[in-house]
């Protein structure tokens, strides 16, 4: 009785804020308000996998999406600076609105009429041991799959936002003065290098 | 007042409508993927709800799912938002109304 009522007072309280941070999210005028939002959202979301009694998931989601995520979305928004610090709208915005109103009222009728077959007194004791068992056991490939799928993912992040290709002669001075720092050392020596040669052979 | 598995869905559905609207009313392509998260994050939702009120054999495979969704959009956000700072530095701009070379 007294788990029920904590419960039930987490999900009415957290799922109030998660609907309220998110819905910020549009209101908001500034880029770093709407992030901070998000992450506020997604704490939420996190106590409300607490309240299904999944706590590895709640902590996977304080750690990857409101830490990791969160913080990219920061960087991101830092490396992109002026002209796009406006949360402006396309004209998408009412069609949005009614496009996801509907969405969200059909599933939300469908989840209260339909007469789920669902078990009492579910839930787990801790969920970690038998994740990882699933993960190294039943699971083993897909999780496989997906350390593949992270480091192919984080290869391409790092050469799409690279500053200099390899093999790319840069200015003779090695000036990248208005690239934001992670300049490569190396083609900056071959350039020199060019430059110094030439240099010779000239005189 | 109790609190089943229709009202978590409810709350999911609910989330899952607001970042369908976010993604398609905003214009940075970075509130964008922020629109997507949250659709994803209802999604994930969803399958905790089953996980825990829904009748299986193995009820661990919801979170397994969502585990495996978290690896996946943790892969897409970043991948996405190299490419948001590469179109900046090729275009000066996120704005995805600007963002318009293919078309003319």
């Amino acid at each position: 009785m007294d788990r029920d009522l904590g419960v039930a007072l987490g999900f009415w309280g957290l799922g109030a804020l998660a609907v309220v941070a998110a819905f910020g999210i549009i209101l908001t005028q500034n880029l770093l308000h709407a992030v901070l939002l998000l992450i506020l959202s997604f704490v939420a979301m996190a106590g409300l996998y607490l309240t299904l009694s999944a706590d590895f998931v709640a902590v996977a989601q304080v750690l990857i999406y409101a830490g990791a995520v969160g913080v990219l979305i920061i960087f991101a928004i830092m490396l992109t600076p002026t002209s796009s610090r406006i949360n402006a709208d396309t004209v998408f915005f009412g069609p949005g609105l009614i496009l996801g109103g509907l969405v969200a009222v059909v599933m939300g009728y469908v989840a209260f009429k339909t007469p789920w077959d669902t078990v009492e007194g579910g839930g787990f004791d801790s969920t970690v041991a038998a994740i990882g068992d699933g993960l190294t056991n039943r699971w083993a490939l897909p999780f496989e799959i997906a350390s593949v799928l992270l480091i192919a993912a984080m290869i391409g992040a790092i050469v799409l936002v690279r500053a200099d290709v390899p093999g790319q002669v840069l200015h003779p001075e090695g000036g990248v003065a208005d690239e934001p720092a992670m300049e490569i050392a190396e083609p900056r020596v071959e350039g020199d290098r060019a430059l110094v040669t030439s240099g010779r052979t000239d005189a | 007042m109790e609190v089943g598995l229709e009202h978590y869905l409810g709350l999911s559905a609910m989330l899952f409508g607001i970042g369908l609207w976010i993604a398609l009313a905003k214009r940075n392509a970075i509130i964008i993927l922020m629109g997507i998260e949250i659709m994803l994050s209802a999604v994930n939702l969803m399958f905790l709800a089953f996980s825990r009120f829904g009748r299986s054999e193995t009820p661990i495979a919801g979170h397994i799912f969502v585990i495996f969704i978290l690896t996946v959009a943790a892969a897409e956000a970043s991948v996405a938002l190299a490419l948001a700072v590469t179109v900046y530095r090729n275009r000066g701009t996120v704005d995805i109304d600007r963002i318009d070379l293919l078309k003319s």
